[in-house]
């Protein structure tokens, strides 16, 4: 399996883990702060994908299943908490 | 042979990745960067893991990540479609240039 094309991978996505990290921190509004979250966790996803794929262990797809799921829910909770307010 | 099919689709998915995460850092507002940031994202993310289905040498993380589809494609919509609805209903307002709104009407 070719190697170093996966290194470049895993840099390119930690790019977006940090444009992610921006939003989260700069973000004007509430729902901005909420919006990098949510793409934060499907993007580790496919972090999670990429090194099972590599390093050829199973188990590291279960993280990513777990952490799609976690993810999901926080989102869902603090759509919730943010939404609620004008009910 | 199966290696550099899954390294291209792979590749495919990154690069949809890294353009929807540009996507939310430079549009106007919370209903661009959410429908840039969603859409992109979750198609590079099934795109990297039906790379890693081709590309992977064992059947336990080929069927994980084929699970794994399915809960992102369940998951990514449903989380951004409650997060529009909670900013809508929250008060922030739309992009100045903005031309449609249907929350009103309902």
């Amino acid at each position: 399996m070719p190697e170093t094309p996966y290194i470049a991978f895993a840099g390119i996505l930690l790019f977006c883990c940090a444009l992610c990290l921006y939003r989260i921190g700069r973000g004007p509004t509430g729902p901005d702060r909420m919006v990098g979250i949510d793409i934060l966790g499907t993007v580790v996803v496919g972090f999670c994908a990429l090194l099972a794929l590599v390093t050829g262990k199973d188990y590291l797809m279960n993280v990513a299943l777990v952490w799609a799921l976690v993810s999901f829910i926080g989102t869902l909770a603090l759509a919730r908490q943010l939404g609620g307010r004008h009910e | 042979m199966s290696d550099y099919i899954g390294l291209v689709i792979i590749a495919i998915g990154v690069m949809f990745d890294l353009f929807g995460c540009i996507g939310m850092v430079r549009l106007p507002d919370v209903y661009n960067r959410l429908q840039a940031g969603t859409k992109c994202v979750t198609l590079g993310v099934c795109l990297i893991l039906i790379g890693t289905i081709i590309a992977a040498d064992n059947t336990p993380t080929r069927l994980k990540a084929l699970l794994c589809i399915g809960f992102i494609l369940m998951t990514s919509p449903t989380g951004a479609h409650a997060l529009a609805r909670a900013a809508r209903m929250s008060g922030i307002e739309l992009w100045k240039e903005s031309v449609v709104d249907q929350f009103e009407r309902d």
